[in-house]
């Protein structure tokens, strides 16, 4: 291209781009403060508060990854728990099976995951909406039903995880903590590094508008499979966290759509769409269970209470109406325009 | 033939259920030009700008760019090798800030990385007076500044077609000079314009070539004064007596105060 409008419309620099703002720098120090906090909370508080605290990183894992999927891809699946079962599967056969090193084996369960949604997101990306998540769901069950198949690892008893079996129970529960914080940490930089990359920004113009990113040039399926893939992995690596924190893989509960009901509560009342919704919706989640574990059924109808209050009311979540007043970001994903100093 | 023009369509026809909206297109443009398209409401305009960008599929017939068949190509390819639309009604990323929206355009379409891809996304917001809300989110924006912005992200696209759907709608009489300049400008610097347009003395300042539309087909065609003052488009499109004299052009010079409602109506 000889002439272009590129050549008309650039002249002098006297504007740049910032990627940090002021939020955003506290924001993303804070969840690193916060995370070196929480490293030092085994030797401080009661074992049983860390050992539920395993719980929140398995949530917050799977609702930034979901958020992922469906806030920005658009793509509204409860077919989840398909690869949070073969991520705990995963876990057993390559750390008890073969003797993988945990950390290697919980890192090689994501990559199976990942694999495993290609050919996946072949089959489901031919439904929209509904149907979409209803046959994510079907998947789900398939994987289920077929992993109950194998007597080697279980069939339909489940499997015992044995490799932290050598460690006492504090430790054991200390360990697995530890990776479960690592880990978590790790997913939500990796949704940050996403959403602030090119990638990201392709994600961001399609959860906004798929037509209008398509006839803005973005590869839109190329870029919702990404994010499909992804999101399995992450939902792999909260599988390998359930095998290492419970010591046993049992089919009914690894494969449960309860699992894709808490993503969805979650992501709804935090804030569907943005990184800081999911981590709210998180501990929104994980308190009302704390509170209400012992009333049974009722605190699952409070929690559909609230999640129906919310999508009907209040459709940002809570934090859409924190930062209702002017875009607030406490991770470094937009773009400022300054003016030069 | 012995060159090949930059964009050309052949018998396209698209329908809708059973309305024909558009049939037989035959369309060559030339590198370069700014071809102005008029017409009736329901001529078939807008559908013709989306089929060539990609949105709308073509029932029948053909599209050549360069020669080269694109007809089964998505938006999303033709936005990527030189084909940018400025719809009609604008379709911002309501959550992402005006320059956000801008540099999507120039990441993708653009093709273009860092420094670049902000360079084009900044002039581009510049060149349409946007630049005071370069950090509002583009759900902000009044109807008039949306529309700013969606010719805006054409041009960030760093396109090779300019296809623009009635951006003239709605400017004030000061406003209308100045966007004239901005599409003169673009044109002098090889980009080919392709522009539907109600504000007929905007796009009479700077088109090349004018085409009429009625009913899905060419009713006039030429340079652009003697496609106004020919005796079909006076009475189909100007709606004037067809052999009045002059009126043609004073009612092309009142026309834009009409107009200015129309956005409301769109919207």
């Amino acid at each position: 291209m000889s002439a272009s409008v590129a050549q008309v419309l650039v002249e002098q620099r006297t504007h740049f781009v910032r990627r940090w703002t002021r939020t955003s720098i506290i924001g993303s120090s804070s969840f690193l403060v916060v995370a070196a906090l929480l490293a030092v909370l085994p030797f401080m508080v009661n074992l049983s508060l860390v050992y539920s605290m395993i719980d929140l990183f398995i949530l917050v894992i799977l609702a930034m990854t979901w958020n992922m999927l469906a806030g920005y891809g658009g793509m509204v699946s409860v077919g989840q728990q398909a690869y949070i079962g073969i991520g705990a599967y995963s876990m057993v056969v390559l750390a008890d099976s073969l003797g993988l090193n945990i950390f290697a084996a919980i890192a090689l369960s994501a990559v199976v995951c990942g694999v495993i949604a290609i050919p996946i997101s072949f089959l489901v990306f031919r439904l929209v909406g509904g149907y979409f998540a209803v046959g994510t769901w079907v998947v789900a069950e398939v994987v289920r039903l077929l992993v109950v198949q194998f007597p080697q690892i279980g069939g339909g008893a489940g499997i015992s995880f044995s490799a932290m079996s050598d460690l006492s129970r504090d430790w054991r529960i200390a360990t697995s903590y530890w990776i479960g914080l690592g880990a978590t940490v790790i997913v939500v930089a990796a949704c940050v590094l996403l959403i602030r990359s090119r990638a990201g920004l392709a994600l961001t113009a399609v959860r906004d508008d798929m037509t209008a990113a398509s006839t803005s040039g973005v590869m839109v399926t190329a870029v919702k499979r990404l994010v499909f893939v992804f999101a399995g992995a992450g939902a792999g690596i909260a599988g390998a966290l359930i095998a290492v924190s419970t010591m046993r893989v049992q089919p009914d509960s690894v494969f449960s759509v309860q699992w894709s009901a808490f993503m969805i509560f979650i992501v709804v009342v935090g804030g569907v769409g943005t990184l800081e919704g999911p981590i709210i919706g998180v501990l929104v989640f994980w308190f009302l269970k704390q509170l209400l574990a012992d009333y049974g059924p009722l605190y699952l109808i409070l929690l559909g209470v609230i999640g129906i209050v919310f999508v009907l009311f209040v459709r940002g979540g809570i934090w859409g109406l924190i930062s209702r007043k002017g875009r607030i970001e406490l991770f470094p994903v937009g773009y400022n325009f300054s003016k030069k100093l | 033939m012995s060159s090949a023009p930059l964009l050309e369509t052949q018998n396209l026809g698209r329908k809708f259920g059973q309305l024909q909206v558009l049939s037989d297109f035959d369309l060559r443009v030339e590198a370069g030009e700014v071809l102005g398209i008029i017409g009736p409401n329901g001529a078939g305009k807008s559908t013709l700008l989306s089929v060539i960008g990609g949105s709308v599929g073509a029932s029948t017939g053909r599209i050549l760019l360069d020669n080269e068949d694109i007809t089964r190509t998505s938006a999303s390819w033709r936005a990527r090798h030189g084909i940018a639309t400025s719809y009609q009604i604008p379709r911002p990323f309501l959550e992402m800030t005006v320059l956000e929206n801008l540099l999507v355009a120039s990441t993708f379409a653009a093709n273009a990385r860092g420094k670049k891809a902000e360079d084009l996304a900044i002039g581009a917001m510049k060149s349409v007076g946007l630049e005071g809300y370069a950090n509002n989110p583009a759900s902000s924006l009044r109807l008039l500044d949306r529309k700013r912005l969606e010719v805006a992200r054409a041009l960030a696209a760093n396109p090779r077609i300019l296809l623009l759907d009635e951006i003239a709608g709605g400017l004030t009489e000061s406003e209308v000079p100045e966007l004239v300049d901005l599409i003169r400008h673009v044109s002098a610097s090889g980009v080919t314009v392709i522009w539907i347009e109600h504000v007929v003395h905007a796009l009479t300042a700077v088109a090349t070539r004018l085409i009429c539309l009625t009913y899905g087909r060419i009713l006039a065609e030429g340079e652009p004064q003697a496609v106004l003052n020919s005796p079909e488009v006076r009475s189909v499109y100007l709606g004037l007596d067809p052999d009045g004299e002059n009126e043609a052009e004073s009612f092309v010079k009142n026309r834009p105060s009409e107009v200015q409602k129309e956005p409301n109506t769109h919207a």
